[in-house]
């Protein structure tokens, strides 16, 4: 019979430190709000002008001419989105072998790792397409990798965090065989990690083509150069047509995206 | 419960029962230990799982390792290969520290050991061919050995004799995945002996097998130990498979090993003390 007293409780009674933690919490909300100008008046008196713009913008623009060239502009910029989500998820699997902990090489390869890793997801997408406008010029090769670079810095830690998280018993039985440490990673956990990075390459598809609709603004390529003509000349109709086609194709994108997860995956499970 | 523990490791008694039961004597000294283990000690945090042992495997012996369920059977198996570090004491295998062991050197141990690992550990999406294969990645690294599809031809057929010994060549082309837990727990031991190792770690190789068919497996390790000298250490909770499989058991109980004797000189009884 087990003891009843030890019995653990269903709730942890906060200590101090998480009650200061939960005040410091509020403080921080409230000084970010007052730095952010938040204004509950400019909230209240933007309905007015939001239905100025949307009595501008409707109805959307659908001129046969119109939408063909933006039709065009939206199959650029899936291009754009699929090649530079490929070649991203191509170099992220090396890359990721270099970031895994307790995988192949020590903590300070992985470290160092990491650290370039952290560093490319900290600069926004949008940065790295003026960087690569200025290396490459204006289009969209310089939206493919700005894209390219995105996804490794998003796949190259989350393949690393996949491949940390498998079951380690069977690297663990190749281990016992002898076997060198990139045999036990190729044999071992990248099998074992494959759905987690169909997965994670779902995703990083999702956020290149995400990404790729605005790249346009800087020049890099893609549907958003639209959008920024659309709203320099106030053609609001115009506007509001590449709005509801970015809409449609990203919410397409990850329907079909979930679809496939369901398929590789649940499948093969 | 009264410690059996013999003042000296039965040298003599193992081989002498080892060489009465086979027509060709044992082709090694009488001092070839594949394993010694002295004063080990082993904790997982604060919690001692046991401490002090020590023991020695006669080259050519079989040994049943027994115990109650945590004492502590297959953590101590995992230091003899070195997967897991001690806190105290040392370990040799195959005549060579493994404490210490680094690399290339430690590789090469294992490379002569085979281990059955108690889960099996197969790599679940591969082929039981290519999981048999990996048994070999010890003796030969690289690319050609990662799938059976690389494979060169010897590798495959090595594995696929070491899967028609364990009965499962019908199997080769299954997801590792697939297989249903007796078969997988042959495929584990198909990959143990696939390298032919001189040293055979089994953790309980017969606990997912039906009664036929584990005393088949245990039959085949003990003829693997008559035929061709290999050491094979087993741990089970059949009290009759460590009695008739084992040419002395050893026997883990409250942190220390409590019995080390031949087989032979004991009775089940002798066992079941170890469990209350
Ligand atoms: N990696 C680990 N971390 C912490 N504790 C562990 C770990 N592995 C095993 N233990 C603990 O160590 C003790 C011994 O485990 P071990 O698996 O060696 O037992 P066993 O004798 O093989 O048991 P069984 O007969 O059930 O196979 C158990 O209490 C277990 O909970
Ligand atoms: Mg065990």
């Amino acid at each position: 019979m087990t003891n009843i007293s030890s019995l653990p409780a269903r709730y942890e009674r906060p200590s101090a430190l998480s009650f200061l933690g939960y005040a410091a919490g509020i403080l921080i909300f409230f000084w970010a709000l007052n730095g952010a100008g938040f204004s509950l008046e400019k909230v209240l008196s933007s309905p007015p002008r939001f239905a100025d713009f949307a009595s501008r913008a409707f109805p959307p623009n659908l001129e046969p001419k119109v939408l063909e060239r933006l039709g065009w502009k939206m199959v650029e910029t899936l291009q754009i989105a699929f090649a530079g989500a490929a070649i991203g998820v191509i170099l992220s699997l090396p890359v990721a072998l270099l970031a895994t902990r307790g995988l192949i090489f020590g903590s300070a390869v992985t470290t160092t790792t990491r650290t370039v890793l952290g560093f490319i997801r900290a600069v926004p997408d949008i940065a790295w397409a003026l960087v690569f406008v200025v290396a490459v010029g204006l289009g969209p090769f310089a939206g493919v990798l700005a894209i390219m670079i995105d996804t490794v810095g998003f796949c190259g830690r989350f393949f690393a965090d996949d491949m940390e998280a498998v079951d380690k018993g069977p690297s663990e039985g190749l281990t016992a065989t002898g076997a060198r440490r990139l045999d036990i990673a190729a044999c071992a956990t990248l099998p074992a990690s494959a759905p987690a990075f169909v997965s994670t390459s779902l995703y990083a598809l999702e956020k290149a083509v995400r990404s790729s609709t605005i790249l346009g603004l800087v020049g890099a390529g893609g549907i958003g150069i639209e959008l920024k003509v659309g709203f320099d000349l106030f053609d609001y109709p115009t506007a509001m047509t590449v709005i509801l086609m970015i809409a449609v194709v990203v919410i397409l994108i990850e329907a079909l995206s979930t679809w496939a997860r369901k398929k590789i995956i649940g499948e093969q499970r | 419960m009264t410690d059996l523990r013999t003042a000296t490791p039965p040298l003599t008694e193992g081989t002498v029962q080892t060489g009465a039961q086979t027509s060709a004597p044992v082709p090694h000294a009488l001092q070839d230990h594949d394993v010694s283990a002295q004063g080990v000690t082993k904790s997982f945090g604060k919690t001692e799982i046991f401490s002090d042992v020590s023991f020695r495997l006669v080259r050519g012996e079989a040994v049943a390792l027994v115990g109650a369920n945590g004492t502590g059977k297959s953590t101590l198996l995992r230091c003899i290969l070195g997967l897991i570090p001690i806190d105290r004491g040392a370990v040799e295998l195959l005549g060579q520290d493994v404490t210490h062991a680094k690399g290339a050197q430690l590789r090469g141990l294992r490379a002569n050991t085979g281990l059955v690992a108690q889960k099996h550990n197969l790599v679940p999406r591969l082929s039981v061919l290519t999981n048999v294969i990996h048994g070999l990645l010890g003796q030969h690294s690289g690319p050609r050995y990662w799938s059976q599809s690389f494979a060169p031809e010897e590798a495959r057929v090595a594995a696929m004799e070491a899967l028609e010994k364990v009965g499962l060549a019908h199997l080769a082309a299954r997801r590792a995945d697939r297989l249903s837990g007796g078969q997988s727990q042959r495929v584990a031991i198909a990959r143990a002996l696939v390298s032919k190792p001189r040293l055979l770690i089994a953790d309980e190789p017969c606990a997912s097998l039906d009664p036929s068919a584990g005393e088949e497996i245990m039959a085949m390790f003990f003829d693997l130990v008559r035929s061709e000298g290999v050491t094979v250490v087993f741990t089970s909770h059949h009290i009759e498979h460590a009695l008739t499989f084992g040419d002395r058991v050893l026997g883990l109980a409250d942190g220390h090993l409590k019995l080390d004797a031949t087989a032979a000189s004991l009775a089940a009884s002798d066992l079941r003390g170890l469990y209350d």
